[in-house]
């Protein structure tokens, strides 16, 4: 059978997207764990964080990979300011009001990218773009390779963050017990902005790691966060290993059902995920029990 | 060292203290007791800068901090060791502990450690334990641990007898003699009150949000109305 054959093709495909799925998904959970909101938010600004690769490129001739240097601290400031001076002054100490500002600034953003840049969708023409490593049984484009590493990288480099620098464990803190970690001196606004800023950092690392190998257009964002969201609560809310298991389980389904079912019904299985996990183990497979 | 003065408070429009006045000298024990419902843990949310009081001061070691960010309070050493802990339950003991030092220099924060697993040995075994899974007894020691890495000057301990049990709260009491023959000043704010004035040097009665009676804890002891209110007697 010759779908058979090419089974370990499909998951190593899978693996491949599913990394830049986990970057999009720990994102996600970080900002959960901490704010307890969905940010629906994050489909429009890893569009964005697309949309400043591709002009950094186009109009300024920087490759993406160089570009993370830039998107990256640019995102996370972004999300700070974002969080600081504009969702959580509006929210007023409401988490309900986070959920809507962010659902509102989707919005925004999303026309917006419309307006400035057209409903096209845009691409950039790498010179490596159509390089591949050959495995023995599946030829890998080489931009996928990259941005699995990549993505591997930071999520480790997150995963240091958390449980060693200071930053890190303010976070954490803040997370569980908010009072608590106003008394011993944390600032909980900077905190949350700080996580929102992370959380968005890692759109921009996706985005930069996306573009060789995608598209960008003002609803490319919407693809992902469903996905990403299927992560999350597959993984467990707010859990990090979850996140990244969660992605590859998520990137792995796709692509093997693809093969069998072709490419527009190949994300049927990624729904059923989702159910079978919220009939069965609505906690996640990583996380914490009500 | 501490000096409130006048201090209104409240939720929203609800005013829980009205006009507080309460000093503590460097080295003091200072109790302020009351029961369910009297401001106690209003009246420290306000000191703590967890909340903005309506009206009144709060100055501490000289300074003006009344209505200042929670971190600004905690930087100048007035810290307060909740109410129910708010401890940290997914991190370990030793995390817990580290966070406490959050706003001092990572130079002291060994020395520190090692001086809170004195007081408190048990916790040198729990150091990697997540906190939430010690017990109610460990939990108070490691809230109070954490309050002392932040080095502070005045230490306020909200209800550290709660949930223990008779022996515990006394073995507690005695640790909290011990921190504060170290020099430090604390506000035990309690509704233990017989334990409490034995252990204090001056205590403050709160009733419906306003000082009723004050005084060295010793003639509180013998106080006709105290033992009424609270004792019955």
């Amino acid at each position: 059978m010759l779908s058979m054959t090419m089974m370990p093709a499909a998951i190593v495909n899978g693996l491949m997207f599913g990394a830049i799925y986990a970057l999009v998904a720990l994102g996600l959970t970080l900002i959960y764990g901490v704010l307890h909101i969905i940010n629906f938010a994050h489909g429009a600004l890893l569009m964005l964080a697309l949309y400043a690769t591709f002009y950094l490129f186009s109009l300024a001739g920087i490759d993406p990979y160089v570009s993370l240097l830039i998107v990256v601290p640019g995102s996370f400031f972004f999300g700070y300011a974002l969080y600081r001076w504009g969702i959580g002054k509006l929210a007023h100490g409401r988490d309900q009001n986070i959920l809507l500002i962010t659902l509102g600034l989707a919005i925004v953003f999303e026309n917006g990218a419309l307006f400035l840049f057209s409903a096209d969708q845009q691409t950039i023409d790498v010179p490596y773009a159509y390089e591949s490593l050959d495995l023995g049984f599946v030829f890998l484009a080489l931009p996928k390779v990259i941005s699995f590493f990549a993505s591997l990288t930071i999520c480790l480099l997150l995963w240091l963050l958390m449980a060693k620098t200071d930053m890190g464990k303010a976070i954490r803190a803040v997370a569980k017990e908010r009072q608590g970690a106003r008394l011993v001196g944390i600032n909980v606004e900077h905190v949350f902005a700080l996580s929102y800023g992370i959380g968005i950092a890692c759109l921009g690392a996706a985005g930069c790691l996306l573009l060789p190998s995608f598209y960008v257009d003002p609803s490319t964002g919407n693809i992902f966060v469903i996905i990403a969201f299927t992560i999350v609560v597959l993984g467990g809310m707010g859990s990090f290993v979850g996140a990244l298991v969660g992605g590859f389980i998520i990137g792995i389904t796709e692509s093997v059902g693809g093969l069998y079912l072709g490419e527009s019904l190949g994300q049927i299985g990624i729904s059923l995920i989702f159910i079978l996990i919220l009939l069965f183990r609505p906690t996640g497979l990583f996380g914490s029990k009500v | 060292m501490l000096e409130v003065r006048g201090l209104e408070a409240g939720y929203g429009q609800v005013r829980i203290l009205r006009g507080i006045d309460i000093d503590v000298a460097d080295g003091e024990i200072v109790a302020v007791l009351g029961s369910n419902g009297a401001g106690k843990t209003t009246l420290n949310n306000n000191i703590s800068g967890l909340y903005r009081p309506f009206a009144g001061s709060v100055r501490f070691a000289g300074e003006d901090v009344t209505g200042a960010a929670s971190e600004a309070i905690v930087e100048r050493g007035l810290v307060q060791v909740p109410e129910g802990r708010r401890i940290f339950p997914n991190m370990s003991v030793r995390e817990n502990l580290e966070l406490g030092s959050y706003r001092r220099g990572k130079p002291n924060r060994a020395a520190n450690i090692a001086r809170v697993l004195e007081i408190f040995p048990r916790l040198e075994e729990r150091l990697g334990q997540a906190a939430g899974t010690l017990s109610g007894g460990e939990q108070q020691m490691l809230a109070i641990g954490r309050g002392l890495m932040a080095e502070p000057k005045l230490l306020i301990l909200d209800e550290p007898s709660l949930g223990l049990s008779p022996l515990l709260v006394e073995q507690m009491f005695a640790l909290i003699r011990r921190i504060n023959d170290d020099g430090l000043a604390v506000v035990l704010v309690e509704q233990n009150v017989m334990q409490s004035l034995a252990l204090a040097d001056r205590a403050y009665v709160i009733e419906n949000g306003a000082v009723t009676l004050s005084g060295a804890a010793a003639e509180l002891l013998e106080n006709a109305d105290l033992k009424r209110a609270y004792l019955g007697i």
